[in-house]
């Protein structure tokens, strides 16, 4: 047979038709799935697809969904309120002081209106919401970006809607704390060991290298308890917790007495600490 | 062989080099270590011989089932419930790390980082 270039490109042509046209026949024939299927199987896909339905979505269906009603008002009546919810979350859950600012570490914190609510701008606020200081905290989102900037899982939605770290997995890359709209995240730049006043011999501390945040006292609910802040300003009721897919619970029914407000919900992340201002 | 006078003794002392961890470390291998048993405590979670080989992963299936799964469920041992817990469960028997947790991994020489946060009784 004479090699000419006309012959060879007829040849190598045929080949390369009968290479891509055959494998993907026999796939056909053989396995029945589509590409397209075949991509949806692997784990991380399939929860996408499942998590989010595009915008206006109906919440993550879970369990329970726990929430929180933060009160201002009380919280302007007596100053104190605040310190004390702070400091009973701190201790409980072994929060370092560190003395220098940048490494703070923080799961609940005071702070201004203007700085939790930076939406709701006004330039003639009232005395009281000028002067005095609110609490916030993680809000636990019903769609936390946090949750999905995570390379590790290490932080995910538990079945009782809480927005859980899991400390064992995080590899301190901080993509969660870029990702909350809302500052509620913090990294221990160093070991906390020797920062914890008054160490709680129940409840573990962090290392250094991970970030963490409230976890909405998930080890005080699960066995029953309120979380420590609600508990710290237990009669004044300034703080309310249950769970907000149960119509007949409490924050359910002060929910509906109230104006609440959130903070930023048009980031569309859908808090679950509602604020009565 | 040419040399043979410098190659051997090269050899030789190459060998002793190379196996300066054997003789450096002979019979200083220790005793096998013998944690210290609490006392009041006869039963543990699991029968001894498995509890010794598999209690690191009855750890991660605790932390696991506990904390992503939030099954705080509680078992059962002689009559008394227990929680899922290294903390509020092993050290409540096991009431000293060092006696107990640190012998046998200082003598395998594993360093498990439970304690970077978790928080061993006061002793």
């Amino acid at each position: 047979m004479d090699k000419n270039r006309r012959n060879f490109l007829k040849v190598a042509g045929i080949s390369t038709l009968a290479g891509l046209g055959g494998t993907a026949v026999v796939d056909r024939l053989v396995g029945g799935t589509s590409i397209a299927q075949a991509a949806a199987e692997t784990g991380h896909t399939v929860e996408q697809a499942t998590g989010s339905q595009g915008h206006g979505a109906q919440p993550n269906p879970s369990e329970n969904r726990y929430g929180m009603i933060i009160d201002i008002r009380k919280f302007q009546q007596d100053p104190s309120l605040g310190e004390k919810a702070v400091t009973a979350c701190h201790s409980v859950h072994n929060v370092p002081q560190f003395p220098d600012k940048k490494d703070e570490i923080k799961w609940i914190w005071m702070t201004n209106f203007e700085n939790a609510f930076p939406t709701n701008a006004n330039a003639y606020r009232d005395e009281a919401t000028a002067k005095h200081q609110l609490p916030i905290l993680c809000n636990h989102c019903d769609k936390p970006p946090c949750v999905r900037a995570c390379p590790t899982k290490a932080t995910f939605r538990n079945k009782d809607g809480i927005v859980m770290m899991d400390y064992h997995r995080c590899i301190g890359c901080r993509f969660c704390m870029a990702a909350c709209p809302y500052g509620s995240r913090s990294f221990n730049w160093r070991d906390p060991e020797a920062f914890v006043k008054n160490t709680n011999h129940v409840y573990p501390r962090r290392m250094r290298g991970v970030v963490e945040k409230c976890n909405f006292c998930d080890e005080r609910v699960g066995t029953g308890k309120q979380p420590a802040c609600v508990e710290a300003c237990a009669e004044s009721k300034a703080i309310v917790f249950g769970n907000l897919n149960d119509p007949n619970s409490e924050i359910r029914k002060m929910l509906k007495e109230n104006h609440t407000i959130q903070r930023n919900p048009a980031l569309g992340t859908i808090p679950s600490v509602f604020y009565i201002v | 062989m040419y040399d043979s006078g410098k190659i051997i003794p090269g050899l030789i002392i190459f060998v002793l080099f190379i196996t300066i961890p054997i003789w450096y470390n002979r019979g200083a291998a220790g005793s096998v270590p013998k944690p210290v048993l609490p006392k009041d405590a006869k039963t543990c979670v699991l029968p001894a011989a498995e509890i010794r080989a598999e209690h690191m992963k009855l750890l991660n299936t605790w932390r696991d089932e506990v904390l992503r799964t939030g099954d705080r469920g509680t078992f059962e041992i002689e009559g008394k419930q227990y929680q899922k817990s290294l903390m509020l469960t092993c050290m409540k028997c096991h009431t000293s790390k060092k006696q107990f947790c640190d012998t046998c991994h200082t003598y395998a020489s594993v360093k498990p980082y439970c304690w970077d946060c978790h928080i061993a009784p006061v002793e």
